[in-house]
């Protein structure tokens, strides 16, 4: 299966290594992964603030980087959140650009759901000897309705210990502009989430969505703890190293 | 609807920054509103089938909003067919006016109340005070905020922000000695203040969950039993309801009767439903010999029409996107600046309220879609926060650095050259700031954020850059 990678702008800039973690596993799957350069972000931060002229004039250009592509694949929920949902809402006036929107929706998928519902993998032989705790993002969870794949996927994991996290459904205070906006709020909600993650005794967050785990992973970070913090895909990549005994770092 | 706290003139950031500071206040919410919410868990997931629940619910208040004006012509002629007055108020100041003069013409000095978000909205009590006329507040939390001077921070709890101590020591400014914190003993004070207030009351004021168009009734739904004081001990009763609170039939409140008690309060069957069909016949024992009737509009039939606006008024008050929001949950409801906090008053306010006065409450909350998720008639409030935002830009009102901000996002993400290069630029600009990887020194846009969190520097190479050796493999 050809696939084409919607890397985001946040893995793209500062988390690359999402990113590559993300395309072994594709390629390890028997997937021919495709990159097209042209794309940049999904327009989400102008949008939610309302500017939806501006997240108009980036989803154009996303939509056509991608318009010689199947299928596409994104380890953000959020983003993907963006582009099945309110893509086709930006052009509702343009019946022309509301179809090439449509059709962009109908590609995009998220990494955790691509793998359980079109490759339907469950198991990648990975071994991660580790306490773990998963973080369900909001835009996920509740917008895109990831249910339990990435929590599939984990349980699959020889070695790895779930550990539930204490108000998981709990946003973590990211909300894009929303963290700079009203840092004061979203400092008391990030301080809150991290303190669960914490009380979890969890060594590893891991989550589907880079913005959360920047946040909580700052927060984390500011506070002194050692608690590692991890994209899914990172996790099952590094997790099926070490499974080969091929140490991931 | 301006709150009567003296914090309005500040924007919702800085009222929020006040709050967040209150650990006491924090700590309260938090308690009570984990305890809404997980008995509320408990008890949908108890009575099943709780989503094919939600879309009745919304389908009903749907189809009444959407031909509210029959509904609402029904439900008038159906009161008067059974001896109610009514009143039909444009704006808040018509309401009150219409109270007062009521009150006036039974030369009444005398007001007890029972909880009404409608008579918080029109400020019936300053109204009514400034004329002479003594309000008592008969519901305990409204009781408690009446004593403290304050407005309710919770559209259900009125009172969520107040501690046993603090309530202990209000009572015992009102007269009570020797009480202890315990429930019991406070709520046995409260109950022998109120008994005299509810005997010697010449006109009893209440609220109105639904009013039934096919029966002309008003129902109410309380825990307290006070309501039911308030409506048939003193001769007069006037009801307050805003103008969407109709349901077409007894079947419809059913429904309602299953999604508001569980969604308010995870209460599987609310304690006291009552349902009142005109004043006292000759035959009833009791009851108030005259009702009123005031319906509000206040800006709600602005919202008949609009796309994206007129499902707000779907809304059965209920206050479980209160209970579950983030952002209320560590700002409580004062700083919201209005009578109606947490997502549906971020939603609401700015749309009741012409002008400006609300037009940041959109701005609090990090469209993180509990609200939508908690609501008994699935009112999309995440997007509609979107949608005000988009409103306000598209007005020309937003902030002007803002502004300029997205259009240079736009420029440069709109453009694959120049966002590529963006990145180098960023790395470049960003790397002075950073030490082992981490940005900590506040600046410019980035300073809300490192205020409590880091911020990871940018790596030497971008996934575009790594590309090519991984399309090699």
């Amino acid at each position: 299966m050809k696939v084409s990678l919607f890397i985001t702008c946040m893995v793209d800039s500062i988390f690359p290594q999402v990113g590559v973690s993300m395309t072994k596993i594709l390629q390890s799957l028997g997937c021919e992964v495709l990159f097209p350069s042209s794309q940049t972000c999904c327009g989400q931060p102008a949008f939610n603030s309302g500017y939806s002229k501006e997240a108009r004039s980036v989803a154009i250009s996303m939509i056509n980087a991608f318009q010689e592509s199947d299928v596409i694949v994104s380890p953000s929920g959020s983003c993907v959140g963006m582009i099945r949902h309110f893509y086709p809402e930006l052009f509702s006036d343009s019946p022309e650009w509301h179809e090439k929107a449509l059709s962009l929706a109908n590609r995009t998928y998220e990494f955790s759901q691509f793998l359980i519902q079109i490759l339907k993998v469950e198991t990648l032989g990975a071994r991660f000897p580790y306490t773990v705790t998963y973080h369900p993002s909001c835009h996920g969870s509740r917008l895109l309705g990831i249910e339990d794949e990435p929590i599939r996927l984990l349980k699959q994991v020889e070695e790895l210990q779930l550990i539930e996290l204490p108000y998981a459904q709990d946003c973590c205070g990211f909300g894009g502009t929303f963290a700079v906006k009203m840092s004061e709020i979203s400092g008391a909600m990030v301080e809150e989430k991290t303190s669960h993650v914490l009380e979890s005794g969890a060594s590893v967050l891991v989550g589907t969505d880079m913005g959360c785990l920047m946040n909580i992973g700052g927060r984390l970070s500011r506070k002194g703890s050692n608690v590692r913090v991890m994209h899914l895909a990172e996790l099952l990549y590094e997790g099926r190293q070490l499974a080969k005994g091929v140490d991931a770092q | 609807m301006k709150h009567a706290n003296s914090t309005s003139h500040l924007s919702v950031k800085e009222r929020a920054k006040n709050a967040v500071q209150d650990e006491f206040l924090r700590n309260a919410v938090r308690f009570t509103t984990d305890r809404l919410r997980n008995r509320k868990q408990a008890v949908t997931e108890s009575f099943g089938q709780w989503e094919v629940w939600r879309e009745r619910g919304e389908q009903i208040r749907a189809h009444t909003i959407a031909n509210l004006d029959a509904y609402l012509a029904q439900f008038i002629e159906r009161l008067e067919a059974v001896g109610v007055h009514v009143h039909f108020a444009v704006d808040s100041s018509e309401a009150t006016d219409a109270v007062l003069s009521i009150i006036q013409s039974k030369k009444a000095r005398k007001v007890v109340k029972s909880k009404s978000m409608v008579s918080e909205e029109i400020h019936i009590n300053q109204h009514l005070e400034a004329n002479g006329i003594t309000v008592v507040e008969t519901d305990l939390g409204e009781y408690i905020i009446q004593l403290a001077k304050e407005t309710p921070s919770h559209i259900i709890i009125p009172s969520i922000h107040k501690s046993r101590e603090q309530i202990r020591d209000l009572f015992e400014n009102a007269g009570a000695t020797q009480l202890t914190t315990e429930t019991r003993d406070l709520t046995a004070f409260a109950r022998r203040t109120l008994r005299s207030e509810f005997l010697s009351a010449e006109i009893g004021i209440t609220g109105c969950n639904f009013g039934i168009a096919e029966t002309g009734s008003v129902v109410l739904f309380t825990n307290e039993g006070n309501a039911d004081m308030v409506m048939n001990l003193p001769p007069t009763h006037i009801v307050l309801m805003g103008m969407e609170r109709i349901l077409p039939t007894l079947a419809d409140l059913e429904v309602m009767a299953h999604l508001l008690p569980k969604s308010a309060t995870g209460q599987n069957v609310i304690t006291y439903m009552s349902m009142l069909t005109g004043p006292k016949r000759s035959a009833d024992r009791d009851g108030a010999t005259e009702m009123h009737v005031v319906i509000l509009d206040n800006g709600r039939s602005r919202q008949l029409g609009d796309e994206q606006f007129q499902a707000v008024l779907h809304c059965i008050r209920c206050g479980a996107c209160l209970n579950v929001c983030p952002v209320y949950r560590h700002m409580g409801g004062h700083a919201y600046g209005s009578v109606y906090p947490g997502p549906i008053g971020a939603v609401l306010s700015p749309l009741l309220e012409k002008g400006e006065q609300y037009s940041d409450l959109p701005y609090a909350s990090s469209l993180c879609g509990a609200c939508f998720e908690a609501c008994p008639v699935r009112i999309p409030l995440h997007d509609m926060l979107v949608q005000h935002r988009q409103k306000l830009v598209a007005s020309g009102h937003g902030n002007p650095s803002e502004r300029m901000a997205f259009k240079g996002y736009e420029n440069i993400f709109a453009k694959p050259g120049r966002y590529r290069l963006s990145i180098k630029m960023a790395r470049k600009f960003l790397s002075p700031l950073a030490k082992e990887g981490k940005i900590r020194s506040s600046f410019g846009p980035l300073a809300g954020w490192t205020k409590s969190r880091d911020f990871p520097m940018l790596p030497k190479q971008s996934f575009r850059e790594i590309w090519p050796s991984l399309k090699r493999e």
